[in-house]
């Protein structure tokens, strides 16, 4: 039997990935999933940490598990990058994104929207006579959802975060 | 005690001479005039002018591979900077360790589409290893030491520097190598013990072993190179050395099997597929090597031995990968084997080598040497037998003259041939030889090139023979883009489509306008005569050798084949290995 096995099949991943907060540090990144032909499904980025310089990178992507192992060895070969996590195998992780989304409308429509955010425990974060603004935090999934169910009561826009992750449990990364 | 401030010129240069570097390949431009200014005044760092950036590059990764020490590039900013690029890649894909300085628009006109300003360290971002953008003097001896570390540690490869004039002509201070904290960058060097064990009881009890050895080991020094020269005499197992591995185990050895791969022996490439126990030291299974993926050798088990886990079940999955310098893991290996002492399966070995000398008798790189028109193959196994005795290094262009090169010529020594493998560059040859005779200045060092290859970087005839350099350069003149050719014959219904190059420029007025001594030679009786006389005469010497056009390099595993479908020359009866049960008959 080899290392990697032979399974084919494609799964979704959440790498988190630590970096010195250097310019060009994210073009890299970014560079090697398009140079390469990786998938990136979602992405997000700030400073973590102010002292020593550090960035997290959250990236969720999908490939085989042969993709997979590549996409993790080939981010640990950038120079600026500290440390990679593959949050879908090295245990359980919390999952969260953001969205603002707003919803305009009058009437029993804005009566609607807002128990649908209740619903939700979606914060309104703006409101005039004819919208509002949602603020939604939950997994993906979630965000999703409240979208979906919110779409016909005047959805107009919506701005999402992309996800960030971070294993469950005391572990440090 | 106030600290010493230096000019950034100064710090590049006292970087450079701290780490030891004794010889910088460049050209000079707006930008970097305040450096070329330090240049002037010092004498410890040698310049050479060359005639073009990439063929400054080029040079620079002859000098790395023929000396196991980084390369150094200075290129001014915009076309400089661009000029470097394939040669960039090209290090890259071959693993050489190269500095590349390059100039650039003073900060605070980055962005502003300066005179000559390019976004260089986004065009070469994919190109090098890693690159820097400096921002302030006092961080450029730190970015300089650190450069040199990134580009030698772990899988070697090019480190980029973009220069602000503002930064070369500013102020800062100078910290040495010893007192640069590396940074969080520290790839493996040591191999996993159980690992490394079980890939020595594996290899023990192989019945139909093949030591396959790659670029990795000649990276990993001559010590490395000695190790497994150790470890296949002591087994006597078969070896094969990838086209960047040629010499890392001496071609003169019976072990020796020839190389693997699209233009590999038959022998080797049996092995390859029949084998039981592959045992890859260094190699990176490159598509050029293992053909059709699913096909490749499918009955054996495999042992991984690289420094970048990127390369561990990239193209082929393995049984043991092992992630480790290979001269740290062949330390291992040697010492391990001599605690073990195992007991080899000599009888099951004894067959094995049987059924090797049977594809050896094949003789596959046969050819028909008739009495008018000289074969590239008899040029080349000319120049092979007129080299021996000295120690001696060759350069390679990119094409049909490559692959000849690499199937006749012979290395008993890592760090002896220079060839572009990964990106198959066209314009390598005569820039690199440059650059080894520069490292090497009193041994014999040959460029093997063909007419096409040859005028992608044919200025840097001048400034060999403007730094008196003795390069001799062997122009195996096909008058035509062969290797396309060949191609266009075997895949495309013979179309020569775009690579006739008859009626090209008169080569030797043209070697003779760039200050060689030019010899022609035409018929296959002067062509020891030829090779003699351009080996012994004193300087640059360019040899064009008419050749015939339309030879092609036998064997080959067309692109996407499986190592059993190799097909042979027409001077052999069989054309595939379907047919060799007829042959071993
Ligand atoms: C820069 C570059 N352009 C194009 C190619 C594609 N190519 C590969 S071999 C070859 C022909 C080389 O001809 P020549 O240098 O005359 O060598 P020969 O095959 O005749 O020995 C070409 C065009 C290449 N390898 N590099
Ligand atoms: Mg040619």
């Amino acid at each position: 039997m080899n290392e990697t096995g032979t399974q084919n099949e494609t799964r979704s991943h959440t790498f988190s990935v630590l970096v010195d907060n250097e310019t060009g540090v994210l073009h890299r990144v970014v560079g090697l999933f398009s140079g390469r032909g990786y998938n990136i499904d979602s992405l997000t980025v700030s400073e973590v940490d102010p002292v020593s310089g550090y960035s997290k990178i959250t990236i969720v992507t999908s490939g085989s598990e042969s993709v997979i192992n590549q996409i993790r060895e080939q981010l640990r070969r950038l120079v600026p990058v500290q440390k990679v996590s593959d949050l879908t195998t090295d245990g359980r992780s919390v999952q969260r994104e953001l969205a603002l989304v707003k919803v305009n409308g009058t009437g029993e429509d804005r009566v609607d929207a807002m128990a649908i955010g209740d619903k939700f425990q979606a914060q309104i974060v703006d409101s005039t006579t004819e919208s509002f603004v949602f603020e939604i935090v939950g997994s993906s999934d979630t965000v999703d959802r409240f979208i979906s169910e919110i779409m016909p009561l005047g959805l107009v826009d919506v701005s999402r975060t992309g996800i960030v992750a971070i294993a469950r449990g005391a572990e440090e990364m | 005690m106030t600290e010493h401030r230096y000019t950034g010129g100064d710090i590049i240069l006292k970087a450079l001479t701290d780490q030891d570097v004794d010889v910088v390949f460049g050209y000079p431009g707006g930008v970097t005039l305040p450096l070329y200014d330090r240049i002037y005044q010092q004498n410890k760092i040698r310049h050479i002018l060359v005639g073009h950036e990439q063929g400054g590059v080029h040079a620079a990764e002859g000098y790395a591979r023929s000396t196991g020490r980084p390369g150094i590039v200075l290129a001014t900013s915009g076309p400089g900077a661009t000029n470097t690029v394939t040669g960039l890649v090209d290090a890259m894909m071959d693993s050489i360790p190269l500095i590349c300085l390059t100039g650039q628009v003073v900060s605070n006109l980055i962005g502003n589409d300066a005179f000559q300003e390019a976004d260089t360290t986004g065009i070469t971002r994919a190109a090098t290893k890693h690159n820097y953008l400096v921002r302030s003097t006092d961080d450029l001896a730190r970015v300089m030491h650190e450069a040199f570390y990134v580009a030698t540690h772990g899988r070697p490869g090019p480190v980029l520097i973009d220069l602000p004039k503002d930064i070369i002509l500013g102020e800062g201070q100078y910290i040495a190598p010893e007192d640069v904290k590396p940074r969080n960058y520290n790839p493996k060097i040591k191999g996993e013990q159980e690992k490394i064990e079980a890939a020595v009881d594996l290899l023990a009890s192989a019945k139909k072993p093949i030591i396959y050895v790659g670029g990795g080991v000649v990276n990993a020094g001559p010590e490395a190179s000695h190790m497994v020269t150790q470890l296949v005499r002591m087994t006597g197992f078969p070896c094969t050395t990838t086209l960047m591995a040629l010499g890392a185990f001496p071609a003169s050895d019976p072990l020796f099997i020839g190389m693997p791969g699209m233009h590999g022996t038959y022998e080797a490439n049996m092995v390859m597929h029949d084998c039981d126990v592959m045992f890859n030291i260094g190699a990176r299974f490159d598509d050029r090597v293992t053909g059709k993926v699913d096909a490749f050798s499918p009955d054996s088990k495999k042992v991984h031995i690289d420094i970048d886990p990127s390369s561990l079940n990239k193209n082929v999955s393995v049984d043991i990968g092992i992630i480790g310098d290979a001269a740290s893991v062949l330390e291992d290996i040697l010492a391990i084997w001599d605690k073990k002492q195992p007991v080899i399966e000599s009888a099951a070995l004894k067959g094995w080598w049987k059924q090797i000398d049977e594809w050896r008798g094949v003789n596959c790189l046969a050819y028909d040497q008739g009495p008018k028109i000289i074969k590239p193959q008899f040029a080349l196994e000319t120049l092979k037998n007129a080299l021996a005795g000295t120690d001696y290094y060759v350069t390679t262009d990119v094409g049909q003259h490559q692959m000849w090169s690499a199937q006749f010529l012979h290395f008993d020594e890592p760090n002896r041939w220079m060839t572009s493998g990964g990106l198959g560059t066209m314009g390598y040859g005569v820039p690199a030889a440059l650059g080894v005779q520069v490292a090497h200045p009193d041994s014999p060092v040959v460029c093997v090139t063909s007419e096409g290859s040859l005028m992608m970087n044919i200025q840097e005839m001048n400034t060999i023979s403007k730094n008196g350099l003795p390069v001799k350069i062997l122009n195996l003149n096909n008058q035509i883009l062969g290797m396309i050719r060949q191609w266009q014959e075997l895949f495309h219904d013979n179309h020569e489509s775009e690579c006739d190059l008859s009626g090209g420029p008169d080569f030797i007025k043209l070697a003779e306008a760039f200050g060689f001594s030019a010899l022609q030679i035409n018929h296959p009786a002067d062509v020891e005569t030829g090779i003699r006389h351009m080996l012994e005469t004193p300087g640059p010497v360019f040899l064009n050798m008419a050749v015939d056009r339309n030879e092609c390099v036998f064997p080959m595993i067309p692109s996407g084949a499986a190592h059993n479908e190799i097909v042979l020359g027409p001077n052999h009866e069989m054309k595939t290995m379907d047919d060799k049960a007829n042959v071993m008959a």
